[in-house]
């Protein structure tokens, strides 16, 4: 029997599990899938938790519900991946043999990488909104918070899901005038980069958004750490930012599983080529998703995208042709930005968001780099199509390659 | 394409001014823009420079961080040799593109 091995069952890891169970014969293959963790969450709908526009049960599943039958499932932590023998070490000791290996481990939030960001005051006026627990606890803090100086800062770039951080500034300013407490809450927002996004059009629309929103953009701001008792952020360049609720995107990093196996970079992201998702070392092993040092958005739409070319790709490999699939970068995302009304921007490693209409050109129903409440519904909508269409690797009307057909340069 | 004359040589830039051929980089053409740059290069800015080149060269994504913890230099000496946005100013004098690492 062949073998391969799956790590992770995220988004990534499930969306493959569906789509390649479908095309190996279980006579001839083994396959297998390794998490430690039993609850898959809806990650977008962390987003939604502070404001009590979801609770806690509306984001997580059983990942077993999302597995197909005639494919392992194993809950175990891993310990390293041999790659030169071809072997998965798990921590019990446990070695496992694979002809291929799927690596779909994600990135993970590493608060302790700032010095006092986990000081007295985190989780009592610092939060986080990237796990389960520092949403609901921030859910618990604006409950009775009479407002002041409201913070958000981005540590460092890449993070997951670039936008979210905008959302949350937004999804703020409309909780806030809806309490009636806008005028005794200021609201910024901190970030490394230079404006409001990472892309030039797109940041310069995104950004007169959060000015007519009266949100106020501290650009340039390298987060060195957290001063507790002056309740200030301070940059390395000594730069201060007082605050009296900081809302913290901590440092991303990959699984520090990589960086012991010896496939990653200085954050754990795993070296990984861009375009063939394929290890440039050992050829049977591919990554998909936030786990590789991919130059594009960490966003499950990404992973989307990338499961079509991997599923390709990985045929290939197996069958010992060339390498056909190419991913080109694609990511699509939906922008909350307030009072029932949303954004949307499609971009690739090439081409940055612009304006037009989504997916169908000339139709939409989605306008591209424009607010409109039809936008604000198709991220809505998401939630049931991730549970039910995309973790399931289903087919959906939107093409892996982006299209220029129906954007506006 | 743009070009521009920096140091006596003609060289494809952006519109920021970054390099578009980092082969056509010398230490000439890295004094200059670190002029521009307000920014006198010593040896170690160098040895940063050599250092994220390297990278580059390998089609590596490189961040603050991630050159804070090369060993070559911690984050506080980065923004010490290139004051206020130390990956972009060291990315223009080292004549690669623009960090693509903030996507």
């Amino acid at each position: 029997m062949k073998k391969l091995l799956i790590l992770g069952a995220g988004t990534g890891g499930t969306i493959m599990a569906n789509k390649i169970r479908k095309l190996l014969s279980l006579d001839e293959w083994e396959i297998t899938i390794i998490d430690h963790q039993k609850t898959h969450y809806y990650q977008p709908g962390f987003l939604f938790v502070p404001f009590g526009m979801y609770s806690r049960e509306d984001v997580m599943k059983p990942k077993a519900n999302f597995l197909p039958m005639g494919v392992e499932l194993i809950f175990q932590e891993i310990d390293t991946i041999r790659a030169s023998d071809n072997q998965v070490v798990l921590n019990d000791g446990k070695a496992l043999k694979y002809d291929f290996l799927i690596i779909a481990t994600g990135t993970r939030v590493v608060p302790e990488e700032t010095p006092g960001l986990l000081g007295p005051l985190w989780h009592k006026q610092i939060f986080d909104f990237y796990t389960i627990e520092g949403a609901m606890a921030l859910c618990d803090f604006f409950k009775t918070w009479p407002g002041g100086e409201l913070v958000l800062n981005i540590a460092d770039m890449p993070i997951k899901c670039p936008v979210a951080p905008l959302e949350f500034v937004m999804f703020a300013d409309a909780f806030f005038v809806e309490r009636g407490l806008r005028n005794k809450v200021n609201i910024s927002y901190v970030t490394p980069l230079s404006g409001a996004f990472t892309k030039p059009r797109a940041s310069k629309v995104l950004g007169k958004l959060l000015e007519e929103k009266n949100i106020h953009i501290i650009p340039d701001f390298y987060l060195e750490r957290v001063d507790n008792e002056k309740k200030v952020l301070v940059s390395y360049d000594e730069r201060e930012v007082p605050f009296d609720c900081l809302v913290t995107v901590p440092v991303h990093k990959g699984d520090p599983m990589a960086g012991r196996s010896g496939l990653a970079d200085e954050m754990d992201f795993i070296k990984v080529h861009k375009y063939t998702l394929q290890n440039e070392q050992f050829p049977n092993i591919f990554v998909i998703g936030d786990a590789g040092n991919f130059p594009t958005s960490k966003a499950g739409s990404v992973v989307h995208f990338q499961a079509d070319v991997l599923n390709e790709n990985l045929m290939c490999a197996i069958e010992g042709r060339p390498l056909t699939g190419s991913f080109d970068g694609h990511s699509n995302c939906y922008i909350e930005t307030g009072f029932g009304k949303g954004a949307l921007i499609d971009f690739n490693y090439d081409t940055e968001p612009l304006p037009g209409l989504f997916p169908f050109p000339g139709v939409g129903p989605f306008g591209l780099l424009k607010e409109s409440r039809m936008n604000h519904y198709g991220k809505v909508m998401f939630r049931w199509i991730y549970w039910h269409i995309l973790l399931k690797g289903k087919e959906m009307p939107i093409d892996s390659k982006m299209t220029m057909a129906g954007k506006k340069m | 394409m743009a070009q521009k004359i920096i140091a006596g040589v003609t060289v494809d830039v952006t519109e920021e001014g970054y390099l578009t051929n980092p082969a056509q980089w010398t230490k000439e053409i890295a004094l200059e823009i670190g002029k521009e740059e307000n920014v006198q290069l010593t040896d170690k800015h160098f040895e940063v420079l050599n250092f994220i080149r390297d990278r580059f060269a390998k089609n590596e994504t490189m961040t603050i961080r991630s050159v804070g913890n090369s060993g070559i230099i911690d984050i506080k000496g980065f923004y010490g040799l290139f004051p206020g946005a130390p990956m972009k100013k060291a990315a223009k004098i080292a004549g690669i593109s623009k960090p693509a690492s903030c996507v």
